[in-house]
């Protein structure tokens, strides 16, 4: 219940409460305050990973080193303008962010942003279908264990939770591989459509990438039953990881507002235990899971990255893997600073959707 | 072992030493489910541990042993006979790769959250007494660390370290920087608002007019006072650091298997043996991991309800669910804090 009410993550100065007072801003104020602070959380990250990254060397060094003559290799540097003093070269990686130009990548030589926009759909497709995998196992088991707390249900189902969260999502892909396709059959073992699916869908015009929706859009159901056999296992290998968190918090919550006065009145009112906890103590129980599933994002995302590798399921992740494997640091770097504003804007969005819910939350 | 149900979460000064150690003291406040999570967390983490002691008297073969007196190891060979476990694609035996895995998770583990614990600790004791504009760029760094994938902070730093080469004792120290990043804020946050609830305390106070240094006060009075909580951190996060490092191993920043082994590198290894059917490779150093990792979140969890006497089960009371439930104190507290 400690995560009842819980500030927004971006309660950042330390003054103590009591100077803050509620000065009469409202929600507008509060939207816009949040919304200027994403620029500074991507602009510190950029910075940091733009100099992290270069304190080992170029990045032609990093991939290309050993491969090349010196001569060539101090050839190409100099053409690509990493000779140049760090400073010059940061102001101008700033300029080229801004103006949406992520460079190109050393191993295949593509655009960054063109590399962003394929992929980016396949891992949002990904991040979509566990977090609904999340949730439909989460809430509900959730709600179980509070309904029957320090019973054998809800021993088994926080046991359950540990063992989602610990366990790593590559093991648990790997488990479901094993199981599901190799052993039984059932579903496909790796990459996201057959490769016949595939093509048709690509060649739709103007594709959203995300193939289960193109797949309905050209009312293709072979092609939309394909994708959706392909999507299950990795879904829910991600999806469970985040399904533990859900079920702690709904449990912890849903426990804290039985305890309140209207569900005590409801309780003396003769309302059944389980239309309690269904009706009465689950909604409030609800707001802070909208907060964590802002956290959650991030988590997803890193989730992503090895679940991806595990099912080959080429996204961002899958990529960013394949550009670390090539030591691509460009493309990692592009795939980095595109996951920051990703999370940056998903922490804003959230927190509005949560001062909206719940005002309390503005300050 | 009757312990009133009114016990201080802090045991009782007069109890024997013996009771008041931190694991016994939990042990006897605990009931029922609680007393079993705990137990369980108690006897997976001491398992792991001693693995990690004992590993070169239990494990058969060396970790990179590729044949013996008999002569070269079969690849991939199916569990049972000499190698109880089977072999791996390379040919080395997988049970000794599982137990010596165990030291290589332990190392890390220790390394990180020691190196994050006390960076952190500094950080967040500086920056919550002294405040002002250190304050406010070290609070917007450590968010802006926080909020982004600790899988993807943990990549950019081995990348810095090793630039994604793994070599010997480099691997572990590589992977224990990339978490200690990861770590550092949350520590930092912990200690930083303990700061600076403490910095208004009277004996702060008391402890300025009398003279003391600021780094006297820091060092004596605020962090006794602020570390409180730091021991369940360090069980938590002990599961995380594993989690992260195999994430990095399975991602190939791991460590070499001729260097040591490591349990999210041979799961990466043992991906592509998954499709044919071969899953003990792969299935036993992820159920190692997993089990390690259990044991040592049921017992960084169970240490931490039973720290929160809202959460702590009752030793009676705890039977019926109807009743004015703990709960309700508990979100009152919670709402009178964030509105005083």
């Amino acid at each position: 219940m400690t995560t009842l009410i819980e500030a927004p993550p971006t309660d950042a100065d330390g003054l103590l409460p009591s100077k803050k007072k509620s000065s009469g801003g409202g929600l507008g104020q509060y939207i816009l305050i949040r919304f200027l602070l994403i620029f500074p959380t991507i602009f510190i990250l950029v910075t940091l990973v733009f100099f992290l990254m270069r304190i080992t060397g170029d990045p032609i060094t990093a991939a290309m080193g050993g491969r090349l003559p010196p001569e060539q290799l101090a050839e190409r540097i100099t053409a690509a303008g990493y000779d140049r003093p760090i400073l010059v070269q940061y102001f101008e990686y700033l300029g080229h962010l801004a103006t949406g130009n992520f460079g190109t990548t050393l191993s295949d030589n593509r655009q960054v942003t063109e590399m962003l926009a394929t992929y980016g759909s396949a891992t949002l497709e990904l991040t979509i279908n566990a977090l609904l995998v999340a949730l439909l196992v989460g809430i509900p088991l959730g709600m179980v264990a509070a309904y029957r707390r320090d019973h054998a249900p809800d021993a088994v189902l926080r046991v359950f939770a540990i063992v989602c969260y610990g366990t790593p999502v590559f093991f648990a892909g790997m488990l479901l591989k094993l199981t599901f396709a190799v052993w039984l059959g059932w579903l496909p073992v790796a990459g996201r459509a057959k490769t016949s699916s595939e093509l048709e869908l690509t060649s739709l015009q103007s594709p959203t990438g995300i193939y289960w929706l193109d797949a309905i859009r050209s009312g293709n159901m072979a092609a939309l039953g394909d994708v959706m056999a392909h999507a299950v296992l990795p879904a829910v290998a991600l999806g469970l990881l985040t399904a533990g968190i859900f079920l702690r918090l709904v449990r912890t919550n849903v426990i804290g507002t039985l305890g309140r006065d209207y569900v005590e009145a409801g309780r003396s009112r003769g309302v059944s235990e389980f239309r309690l906890v269904t009706k009465h103590a689950y909604k409030p129980a609800l707001i802070p899971i909208i907060t964590v599933m802002g956290l959650q994002i991030a988590v997803m995302l890193g989730g992503a990255v090895l679940t991806e590798t595990t099912f080959e399921w080429k996204g961002l992740g899958f990529q960013l893997a394949t550009y670390l494997t090539a030591r691509d640091f460009v493309a990692v770097q592009g795939i980095v600073v595109l996951l920051a504003v990703i999370v940056a804007v998903t922490n804003f969005i959230v927190d509005i959707v949560a001062a909206l819910i719940d005002p309390r939350v503005r300050y | 072992m009757s312990t009133p149900t009114t016990v201080e979460p802090a045991a009782d000064p007069r109890a024997s030493l013996f009771r008041r150690l931190p694991v016994i003291s939990h042990f006897n406040k605990s009931v029922g489910l609680q007393r079993g999570m705990l137990v369980a967390g108690l006897v997976l983490t001491s398992a792991f541990v001693l693995t990690a002691i004992f590993a070169p008297l239990l494990a058969p073969y060396g970790y990179a042993q590729l044949s013996d007196a008999d002569g070269n190891f079969p690849a991939q060979e199916a569990p049972g006979g000499k190698h109880l476990l089977g072999t791996t694609v390379g040919g080395y035996d997988v049970l000794s790769r599982v137990i010596w895995g165990t030291q290589t998770a332990i190392m890390v583990i220790v390394v990180a959250v020691l190196m994050s614990i006390f960076i952190g600790v500094i950080l967040g004791l500086v920056s919550g007494y002294i405040g002002g504009w250190l304050d406010r760029i070290l609070v917007v760094i450590a968010d802006a660390i926080y909020a982004f994938p600790s899988l993807l902070v943990a990549i950019v730093m081995a990348i810095v370290i090793s630039g994604g080469q793994s070599s010997l004792l480099g691997g572990i120290m590589a992977a224990a920087i990339s978490i200690t990043v990861v770590f550092i804020p949350q520590y930092f946050r912990v200690i930083r608002s303990e700061t600076i609830r403490l910095k208004a305390e009277p004996f702060v106070e008391s402890a300025k007019v009398v003279g003391a240094s600021n780094i006297r006060i820091m060092s004596r009075h605020i962090y006794k006072n602020a570390t409180r909580t730091l021991p369940l951190i360090f069980t938590l996060n002990a599961s995380e650091a594993i989690l992260t490092m195999a994430g990095l191993g399975f991602l190939g920043f791991g460590i070499e298997p001729s260097s040591a082994a490591e349990w999210g590198f041979d799961l990466k290894q043992a991906l592509a043996d998954t499709t044919s059917g071969i899953w003990w490779t792969g299935v036993f150093p992820g159920l190692a991991m997993v089990l390690t990792v259990v044991g040592l979140t049921l017992m960084g969890e169970s240490i931490n309800d039973l720290n929160d006497p809202r959460l702590r089960g009752r030793k009676k009371a705890a039977s019926g669910k109807g009743g004015p439930d703990s709960g309700a104190a508990g979100a009152g507290i919670q709402a009178e804090v964030s509105s005083s």
